[in-house]
């Protein structure tokens, strides 16, 4: 059946099978790979993108129950080249290693700070619950969303990479 | 990867229209809320409806609100919605405790009150919820609505009182003023089901426990409760001994069974733990003890 609904803020239309998974229409038929595919059973986080402005795991919604609202993927966190300051927090607080989780970490981060620019450490930890890190411990991943909190205003920014070095 | 089996989607438009589906296609036809229990059985061909019908655009049926004498929460409440109203964390803490600790916050933006009832699964927390408080549910046909007692709503793992084509549309909770409330529960890891949970709420008149509700998950507990530990304690003090003498009643009265979340006799233990310390918590706050 055919879907129309705007992700990161363009329009799409695609005709697809009810069955299809959100997680594998951003994946397979828009081909935007940053959103991850992990346990496919709503446990580990690494497919949060935003439906209509909240975190949701996309394995566990269908591509046709998004048809007529808006999807926002980790590929909309950087604008004109420009990190978002919970991408940079992870780049300086080493908040990653294998990055498999961090997709959705940083999805799931970026709404925290839009509703509580000052989270304390418990606040992090509670708002993470939903996404698994098999690498960092946390530790980091905490640092870096405080990092981000202490930076909302984007300071010290560095460039984005461009974005061939990114898919390499 | 997991697919689940071809379905016709339908996206209702009101409640009328569900109905009207649900009426056109009896028994093939399946409602869903947040998708979060339905979708996962689906990808393991558990469920294979021949057709799914999304309610997410009925947002007219997420409400909390004072109706009368009871507080109505609609169906498409979202656990998120649950853990953040200041309505209910004035009347009952109790949906706060549980809400806390129900699945992760990104499964609770999906998760709606009426997808939970109607899942009846045996770790259900809100079924525990509904249970302690005695809720009402209400059912909505083609004919009209109807009220089923939160307590006779469960006829059984993943069956309840809502036929072919009917659908829950909201939850009632009667307002008990001065009711102190909690829910606690024990799980594996931050986001699993249940190894087991309690949940209570008590009125109390002076020292005396005027009116009581408990409710357990995970198990085995008829209804989601312990009718002999609720009658035990009403009319009595609210003491220390007889809360304690209350938990053993909800220990012997459940019928937990052994599997990866632990055995038995640990389940037992957690029933009558658990209970005591939400009873305990519910007393503490009914006085103002404690927040
Ligand atoms: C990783 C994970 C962890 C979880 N942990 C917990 C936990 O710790 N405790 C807990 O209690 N739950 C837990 N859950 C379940 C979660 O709370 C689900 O959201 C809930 O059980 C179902 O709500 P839903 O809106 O997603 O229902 P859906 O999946 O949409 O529907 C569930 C069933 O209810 C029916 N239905 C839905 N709405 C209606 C209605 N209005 N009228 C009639 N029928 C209806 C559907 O047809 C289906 O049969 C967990 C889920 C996941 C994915
Ligand atoms: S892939 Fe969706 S939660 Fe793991
Ligand atoms: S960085 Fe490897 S899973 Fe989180």
């Amino acid at each position: 059946m055919q879907v129309t609904m705007t992700v990161n803020g363009n329009e799409v239309t695609e005709d697809i099978e009810p069955r299809l998974l959100l997680v594998h229409f951003v994946r397979d038929v828009l081909g935007l790979t940053g959103t991850h595919w992990g346990c496919d059973t709503s446990n580990c986080g690494a497919c949060v993108l935003w439906l209509d402005d909240v975190p949701v795991k996309s394995c566990t919604t269908l591509a046709v129950m998004a048809s007529g609202r808006s999807v926002r993927t980790v590929e909309d966190l950087a604008q004109g080249g420009v990190l978002d300051p919970v991408q940079e927090g992870f780049m300086q607080e080493h908040g990653l290693q294998c990055g498999f989780c961090t997709p959705g970490m940083l999805m799931t981060a970026r709404w925290l700070l839009d509703h509580d620019a000052d989270p304390d450490e418990n606040t992090i930890r509670e708002a993470i619950a939903g996404n698994v890190c098999r690498c960092t411990g946390y530790e980091n991943i905490v640092r870096s969303i405080r990092w981000a909190a202490a930076h909302a205003d984007g300071a010290e920014q560095q460039a984005a990479p461009a974005t061939d070095e990114v898919t390499a | 990867m997991q697919v689940p089996a071809p379905f016709d989607y339908e996206r209702a438009t009101s409640v009328d229209h569900v109905l009207t589906l649900l009426a056109e296609r009896p028994g093939d036809a399946r409602i869903v809320a947040g998708g979060h229990s339905l979708l996962p059985m689906m990808k393991l061909r558990l469920a294979q409806p021949e057709m799914l019908i999304d309610i997410n655009d009925l947002t007219d049926l997420d409400y909390i609100r004072v109706d009368g004498d009871e507080i109505a929460i609609g169906a498409m409440t979202r656990h998120a919605g649950l853990l953040s109203s200041a309505l209910l964390g004035e009347h009952y803490r109790i949906f706060r405790d549980a809400e806390r600790v129900i699945a992760d916050p990104i499964v609770r933006n999906r998760g709606t009150i009426g997808g939970s009832l109607c899942q009846a699964d045996p770790s259900e927390d809100l079924s525990a919820v509904a249970s302690a408080l005695r809720a009402t549910v209400v059912i909505q046909s083609a004919t009209g609505r109807r009220t089923v007692d939160a307590r006779d709503f469960h006829q059984g793992p993943y069956e309840t009182a809502v036929g072919d084509a009917e659908m829950l549309v909201e939850v009632r909770v009667p307002i008990r003023p001065g009711a102190g409330s909690a829910y606690e529960k024990v799980e594996r890891r931050a986001g699993d089901w249940a190894v087991a949970s309690a949940g209570a709420f008590v009125q109390l008149d002076g020292d005396t426990i005027k009116d009581v509700g408990l409710g357990l998950t995970a198990v085995g507990a008829p209804h989601f409760t312990c009718v002999e530990a609720e009658e035990a304690l009403r009319g009595q003090a609210a003491s220390a001994e007889n809360v304690a003498a209350a938990a053993q009643l909800c220990h012997d009265a459940c019928q937990p069974q052994a599997d990866q979340r632990g055995p038995e006799d640990y389940k037992r233990h957690l029933a009558r733990e658990l209970s005591r310390r939400v009873l305990t918590t519910s007393i503490a706050r009914a006085r103002g003890e404690q927040s």
